[in-house]
């Protein structure tokens, strides 16, 4: 029965998802929380995933959208920074740690999560522009031009984390 | 800043696939030309690529990282099953329920004729058919789907079970992506029949459809009509069947999912018979 080798398909694709949603949530027992509502999710909804469809792109996608839908929840409750913080030096906006050049990961915490997702998809997990298109929900027309936009600004943090030094970054809301 | 001498011009999107290494032959050779000529642009990419590089790296021991215990298929699995029968013991996940005086052992052997292909008895036959047109019948209906919605559930079951002669509750078939929208009660011969209704998140539809039936009980019959499926089967007088746009093998567990909380709600308590 299809059950049986949900095992056998799935498996494989575990310690990735463990990697992606590592990148997300920055702490190692909440991304296996999410793998495992990932995991629990897909079988399931085992029957119902689409027989040529790839499976890692429905993972990837079933796993991003329950990680927007719990971090959004948390977000309206006020803990996150938002545009403010940046516009107005005076609410004392959210601080980090100095931002080492060589630490990418750390920077991409700098990025929505649109772009962040991008960057993982793409450049760690090495979806095709057309699943990272599909996961992320955007046109394919867009999915480059976005990519673009997503190293730039990567770039633009990594820049300026090494010219701050050992002070601190601010987060960066354009 | 372009120069001239890139014969093809080199787009952004070119560049990002430069930097993902998904570029081959001609294009990969045009971009190495182009950013030779264009310093400045070399400088951006090879950074870009650096920092591709760069996070890999840093995420490689995660991959790497042996997977713990609760992530195992397996595990998740167990502990789904066991959820599950637990509900069907506490009768949660409510079957269609009326008397059956069977043992635990009744479940496993009338799946049999199902392998062999035993041919169904002609109730059986009768049921599926029935519960397939009723579905071609009302699936494809928007304005009306069901004559009672979901928000006046306990009303509607209490009504189909009057009419049926028998209690009815709803399956749940949330494990399968299938919410109830509600039910109506349809002709069948000199008596009633229910049919429920389900849709999934993509607006898929299933039907469990009861009514009386002569007969003890039967194997599980299998009917495609076009996209329709239907598992049909008796049971003690009454006829079931599960019917979605799906295939045999898609149908199948939800067909037994139904039919096991039976099996739950026996193996819970003394039966009369």
């Amino acid at each position: 029965m299809a059950r049986d080798d949900a095992g056998a398909l799935l498996e494989p694709l575990i310690p990735a998802l463990r990697r992606y949603a590592y990148s997300l949530v920055r702490d190692h027992a909440a991304a296996d929380d999410l793998v495992q509502d990932t995991l629990e999710r897909a079988l399931s909804r085992w029957f119902l995933r689409r027989a040529d469809g790839d499976l890692r792109a429905w993972l990837f996608t079933i796993l991003r959208n329950l990680y927007i839908s719990a971090y959004r929840r948390r977000k309206r409750h006020g803990t996150e920074g938002t545009l403010d913080d940046a516009a107005l030096p005076g609410t004392a906006p959210r601080q980090e740690a100095a931002l080492e050049a060589q630490d990418v990961l750390a920077a991409l915490d700098h990025l929505p999560e649109e772009q962040k997702s991008l960057l993982l998809l793409v450049g760690v997990e090495d979806l095709s522009y057309g699943d990272a298109a599909r996961i992320l929900g955007l046109p394919m027309g867009t999915v480059m031009s976005r990519l673009s936009r997503a190293r730039q600004r990567l770039r633009s943090i990594l820049e300026t984390g090494l010219e701050t030094g050992r002070t601190t970054l601010l987060r960066r809301v354009k | 800043m372009t120069g001239n001498d890139a014969p093809v011009p080199i787009g952004e999107d070119e560049l990002q696939a430069f930097v993902d290494g998904r570029l081959t032959g001609a294009r990969q050779t045009a971009v190495e030309t182009y950013l030779a000529a264009h310093p400045e642009i070399a400088e951006r990419v090879a950074l870009e690529r650096q920092q591709r590089v760069r996070l890999r790296g840093q995420l490689e021991s995660k991959f790497v990282e042996p997977v713990p215990p609760r992530l195992w298929i397996a595990n998740i699995q167990a502990a789904r099953r066991g959820r599950w029968l637990r509900r069907g013991r506490a009768a949660v996940a409510a079957m269609v329920i009326f008397a059956v005086g069977a043992g635990s052992g009744w479940f496993a052997s009338r799946l049999q004729p199902l392998q062999s292909a035993a041919a169904p008895a002609p109730a059986t036959a009768a049921v599926a058919q029935g519960a397939a047109a009723a579905y071609r019948t009302f699936v494809v209906e928007v304005a009306h789907p069901v004559e009672v919605g979901v928000s006046q559930e306990a009303h509607l079951l209490q009504w189909l079970s009057k009419r049926l002669g028998r209690k009815l509750a709803a399956p749940d078939l949330t494990a399968f992506g299938y919410r109830l929208m509600g039910g109506r009660l349809l002709p069948a011969g000199s008596a009633a029949a229910a049919q429920l209704m389900y849709d999934d998140a993509s607006g898929r539809r299933l039907t469990v459809y009861v009514r009386a039936a002569e007969g003890t009980e039967t194997a599980f019959r299998f009917q495609q009509e076009g996209d329709a499926a239907t598992f049909a089967w008796i049971d003690q007088g009454f006829g079931f069947a599960v019917t979605a746009m799906a295939d045999r093998d898609e149908l199948l567990p939800i067909a037994e999912a139904v039919y096991r909380g039976f099996g739950g709600v026996d193996a819970g308590g003394p039966r009369k018979g």
